[in-house]
């Protein structure tokens, strides 16, 4: 298919972003191009203009800040793997970089373009949250932090206003145990389930990816595992709050008998 | 150049590939013309429905658009169809446009032409159907049921019903001591070329000739049906195949479109054009598949096959397309597989639907047999609890290298199957991997392994024409090859057949170089143009080197024969002094008096000596009608790896042992058998087409109908060494194209099964999807069938 109509402007900044933003409702930022194209190709979605900010190089950037890590919104997944900084600071982002699509994907796609996307099957969003990332966001009012439980809050929905652009994400150490349990059908699929398992604090984060219509914790898993229950019995309650999606990749009964599964698998090896 | 080289068995590299690597390749997509318009299609989102109205007046109106057309601005006769395989066929009328109902989801009501493909194809989206929806039926066993019609004029969806017939004794299907029941579910397949179809039809007006070059594997048989559907003379028709990015049977067809922008380019008198989407070509291209079969074996408890009867229903889908009901018939020659049962019966009924139509699809008919008799088989080893392996080898047709009939009424050429079982099962070091499969089963490891065995035979070389008008198939099955030795020492060989992929430019030469003492470099091989090369009848069902190159081969004994006499004349011997050997005619006992083919070419080319009664111009051409099939064979095992806990399979080994008589090219036989393998892998664990409950095809891309990568594709090991020689015909040669998806199916389910059948599973379903083989799991465990069953946990007895 071919997409709808459009026009087109690429901007060298943010501030340039955000008032082409202003200018029409319609509009979409183009990062890396590789969720948005594709929708456009089948229509259903036909944005007015496209504002190009896939050059504002000062936007790719991964170093270490204070307590935690610092990653441009604009960082490609191919320059996350690649990092050392977050191979050895918080390598769970590093590893499920190289996991993500394809390696043409990976040399486009960046992980402020998943963020915003805020695709429920996607790796990236369902790991910043078990990581409880910071986001920032700036508008025409300067810049604002999301909490990592307010990024998502409905199907393809971030917590960006209209004329914000992400800028950065801001992820803790964690250079203890991790595991991304990623289970496709084909190497290049989104998971038909993933689940990302954090050690932190003596217990773990998990989060859920394609488990409903958000990314989201695994409260009851969470919950199981403060009140010291093994991984085993924890990854019992891996489904609870979910509603995850029927489809040709597999059936809500069996997402949720998945989940269960890659949860005790991810708190294993996270927590061995 | 003359040559003393021989280039048979050779794995000569490719003619094509430098072309197709540097991307000077011309597909249909690189073509255009001045002057050209685009056509795209209108397909109302409906799936049955009747047609109220159809308002193209918005269409019309908007940029760039030339025209609008609906059925009634044609004088078009119906899309072909050619095979109405019984007398009492009711045969849904099919026209290139619909005008009273759609059928499907990708029926086409209305075609546009404008100057750019993108203002085309926003005008399609704009033409206004206003329809009544009716319900749809999309599963076969519900059409059967005629609650709902699909063709009101026909009165049934039941269109037609093929009996072959029983042979032997039947009552062993009631009286053997082993009977095994099963009902094998075949889904819908979507064939997916690389490159989708697409047309360009222009002509020379003030003349009324037309040219149609058309991404299609069969550019003679769409000339001559194309002549039928447009009106335009046969003669003044000229279909041109380009480079043709795949087809797998999906391009065995002649497609409304093709009718459609003939008609307009002649009307228009301008170049028109029309490229598939990607979506498109989901809904409106054939697919394949869409079986269902009720299947009794008949046995004993030590194992032997007594009879096999399989009683079948294929999905049509909405209409026929070239071939449709014709494919689960080809079938029908093959289900006694390589076995040997003293009874068989086979017999199918078609069922129209409301779903895109079904057609060839890599394997026709045959992948369908092959799949049902080998989890037939397997099944009856676990019944009585024997390995597979020895089940197969005890029951295998018992070796022929003449020609012998089959229980089903044809002729085999040649047989000697179990030394290919003997083979497979040494690569894949067979009795280790039972004895780790004991292991990991006794350990009660998360990871099971499995071990999955297909022995097929295939029916190829498309086919004697006397038998092709028995089973009432409108054409014939010969083919022609035309050899032109020019002054210059370069030969063109002209061959009716139609490559899309399969090497012909390659193997083609080599059997002219070798028959003629020429290099294979001097050698040009012209295909897939009606006016170049026009006698032909195309490229599928593993036909071409079997008819074409045999062709070949009966047009190059001409040329010898003339080129044998000039010899003679002009070394002053008489012919029969004169051998052929080390690439010349050489007097025997003077080997070195001798006379080359180019040396002959330019004697007949200038003709100032030729003896009497020769022709000037060393040209030949051989029409070769096989007097019968060839019959490939062979045997392949899967290893997989079954995750009890997910479901997920992942293929850990795969041999595959063919026999596919002489070789021409062992390298282009490789490649057919890894790419025939992925696509049978592809079928057995990955593919199948899914329609939602008002019957849209819900994988609709690739993102949902899902194509396994190289990743998902296993290493293979194949091995041709045995090369049982066809006796149909003098090269020897049977066919590979379609083995590897014949085999791999069965081959990869019966793995899967095998590695979670001491759990209790005893079947899955393809594609054995992860969560297929979880549900088996639980199901199992919810039986308390765990340990129940025998299997095939015996090991090698």
């Amino acid at each position: 298919m071919i997409p709808a109509a459009f026009d087109y402007e690429r901007v060298d900044t943010v501030d340039a972003a955000i008032a082409a933003l202003r200018a029409d409702e319609g509009a979409k930022l183009l990062a890396g191009g590789h969720s948005l194209l594709p929708q456009m190709k089948l229509r259903f979605v036909m944005p007015t203009k496209l504002i190009d900010i896939g050059r504002l190089h000062d936007l790719s950037y991964v170093h270490e800040d204070g307590g935690g890590v610092a990653i441009g919104a604009l960082t490609r997944y191919h320059d996350l793997e690649a990092s050392e900084t977050l191979r050895q600071l918080a390598p769970i982002v590093a590893s499920v970089a190289g996991q993500v699509g394809d390696p043409q994907v990976r040399h486009m796609g960046t992980i402020g373009g998943s963020v915003a996307h805020a695709d429920p099957a996607g790796d990236m969003p369902s790991v910043l949250l078990a990581l409880g990332a910071t986001f920032v966001a700036t508008g025409p009012g300067g810049m604002r932090e999301i909490a990592a439980a307010d990024m998502f809050p409905g199907l393809f929905q971030s917590a960006l206003a209209g004329d914000e652009v992400l800028t950065e994400i801001r992820v803790p150490k964690t250079p203890g145990g991790w595991s991304y349990q990623k289970f496709t059908r084909r190497a290049q699929d989104w998971a038909v389930v993933g689940v990302a398992a954090v050690r932190m604090n003596g217990s773990a984060n998990v989060s859920l990816t394609n488990m409903g219509l958000t990314p989201m914790r695994a409260a009851g898993v969470e919950e199981a595992l403060a009140g010291g229950a093994d991984p085993a019995t924890a990854a019992e309650r891996a489904d609870e709050g979910t509603a995850p999606p029927s489809d040709s990749f597999g059936s809500d009964e069996y997402r949720r008998a998945l989940a269960k599964v890659l949860v005790r698998r991810a708190l294993e090896e996270a927590l061995a | 150049m003359a040559t003393t080289e021989t280039f048979i068995g050779q794995p000569v590299l490719r003619k094509e590939d430098p072309e197709l690597l540097t991307g000077h390749a011309s597909y249909i997509d690189n073509w255009t013309m001045p002057g050209m318009l685009w056509m795209a299609l209108a397909r109302p989102p409906y799936v049955h429905a009747t047609i109220d109205g159809i308002d193209t007046t918005e269409a019309a109106s908007m940029p760039g658009v030339v025209g609008v057309y609906t059925a009634t601005d044609f004088d078009l006769a119906p899309l072909p169809f050619v095979w109405p395989i019984t007398e009492e066929i009711k045969v849904p009328v099919h026209y290139p446009l619909a005008s009273d109902k759609v059928r499907f989801n990708g029926d086409a009501v209305a075609v546009v032409l404008a100057e750019t493909r993108e203002q085309a194809l926003d005008a399609a989206e704009a033409v206004a159907v206003t329809a009544t929806e009716l319900p749809a039926v999309i599963d076969i066993e519900e059409a059967a049921k005629d609650e709902v019609i699909v063709h009101d004029d026909l009165g049934t969806n039941v269109v037609v019903h093929w009996s072959h017939g029983g042979g032997g004794d039947q009552s062993v299907f009631d009286s053997a001591p082993v009977i095994v029941q099963e009902r094998y579910v075949q889904p819908r397949l979507i064939p997916n070329a690389i490159e989708t179809r697409g047309c360009l039809a222009y002509g020379v007006p003030p003349v009324d000739e037309w040219t149609l070059v058309t991404a299609t594997q069969i550019p003679h048989i769409a000339k001559v049906t194309l002549a039928g559907t447009t009106g335009i003379d046969e003669h003044k028709l000229r279909v041109i195949a380009p480079d043709v990015g795949g087809g797998f049977g999906s391009k065995l067809n002649v497609y409304a479109e093709e009718a459609l922008a003939l008609a307009l380019a002649r009307r228009l008198r301008r170049p028109v054009k029309w490229i598939e989407g990607r979506r498109e070509n989901y809904v409106a291209t054939t697919h394949g598949r869409g079986v269902l079969h009720d299947c009794t074996l008949a046995g004993t408890e030590d194992g032997t096959i007594l009879g096999m009867k399989f009683v079948e229903l294929a999905d049509m889908g909405a209409y026929y397309q070239l071939l449709t009901p014709g494919i689960p018939e080809l079938g029908g020659w093959v289900y006694m597989g390589p076995y040997d049962p003293k009874a068989y019966w086979f017999e199918f009924k078609g069922v129209v639907t409301n779903t895109t139509p079904t057609d060839a699809y890599r394997g026709a008919g045959r992948p369908e047999a092959t799949y049902v008799i080998e989890r037939l088989v397997d099944s009856f080893a676990r019944r009585i609890g024997k390995d597979p392996a020895d089940i197969r080898r005890m029951n295998l047709h018992p070796p022929h290298e003449d020609a012998q009939t089959s229980i089903m009424g044809l002729n085999v050429d040649s047989a000697n199957y179990e030394p290919l079982l003997d083979k497979a099962l040494g690569l894949v070091e067979y009795d280790k991997l039972r004895a780790e499969q004991r292991d990991r089963r006794e350990r009660g490891d998360r990871t099971q392994l499995g071990i999955g065995l297909s022995t097929y035979i295939e029916m190829c070389g498309l086919a004697p024409s006397n038998i092709l008008g028995a089973l009432r198939y409108a054409a014939g099955g010969w083919d022609g090859a035309t050899i032109e030795c020019l002054p210059s020492g370069h030969v063109i060989v002209k061959t009716g057949t139609s490559p899309h992929g399969q090497s012909h430019e390659t193997a083609w030469a080599q059997i002219v170089a070798d028959g003629l003492g020429v290099s294979p470099d001097e050698i040009t091989v012209l295909h897939g143009d009606t006016h170049s090369t026009p006698l032909g009848m195309d490229t599928y069902g593993s036909r071409s080197v079997a008819v074409g190159g045999v062709a070949l081969h009966f047009a190059v004994e001409k040329i010898k024969a003339k080129a044998r006499t000039i010899a003679a004349h002009e070394l002053e011997v008489a012919e029969d002094d004169l051998e052929w050997a080390d690439g010349a005619f050489r007097v025997k006992g003077a080997p070195d008096t001798a006379k080359t083919i180019p040396e002959l070419a330019v004697s007949a080319w200038h003709a100032h000596a030729l003896p009497a009664e020769v022709e000037p111009h060393l040209n030949a051409t051989a029409v070769y009608d096989p007097p019968n099939f060839t019959w490939p064979a062979g045997a392949h095992v899967c290893v997989v790896e079954v995750d009890t806990e997910t479901g997920a399979t992942e293929i850990v080994r795969y041999v595959a042992v063919d026999d596919c008589g002489t070789i021409i090219n062992p390298m282009i036989v490789e490649g057919q058998v890894h790419g025939g393998v992925a696509q049978g892998v592809a079928e057995a664990l990955y593919e199948e087409a899914m329609y939602d409950e008002s019957g849209n095809l819900t994988t609709s891309t690739m993102t949902q109908y899902l194509i396994p990568s190289a990743t998902e594709i296993p290493a293979m090991t194949t091995d041709h060494s045995q090369e049982t020689p066809s006796t149909t015909n003098p090269l020897g040669v049977k066919g590979i194209g379609e083995a590897g998806t014949i085999a791999a199916p069965p081959a990869v389910v019966n793995a899967v099964i095998d590695a979670v059948s001491h759990l209790g599973v005893t079947a899955i379903e393809k594609p054995a999807s992860p969560e297929r083989v979880w549900r088996a799991i639980q199901e199992a465990k919810g039986d308390g069938r765990a340990g129940a069953s025998p299997g095939s946990e015996g090991g090698t007895s």
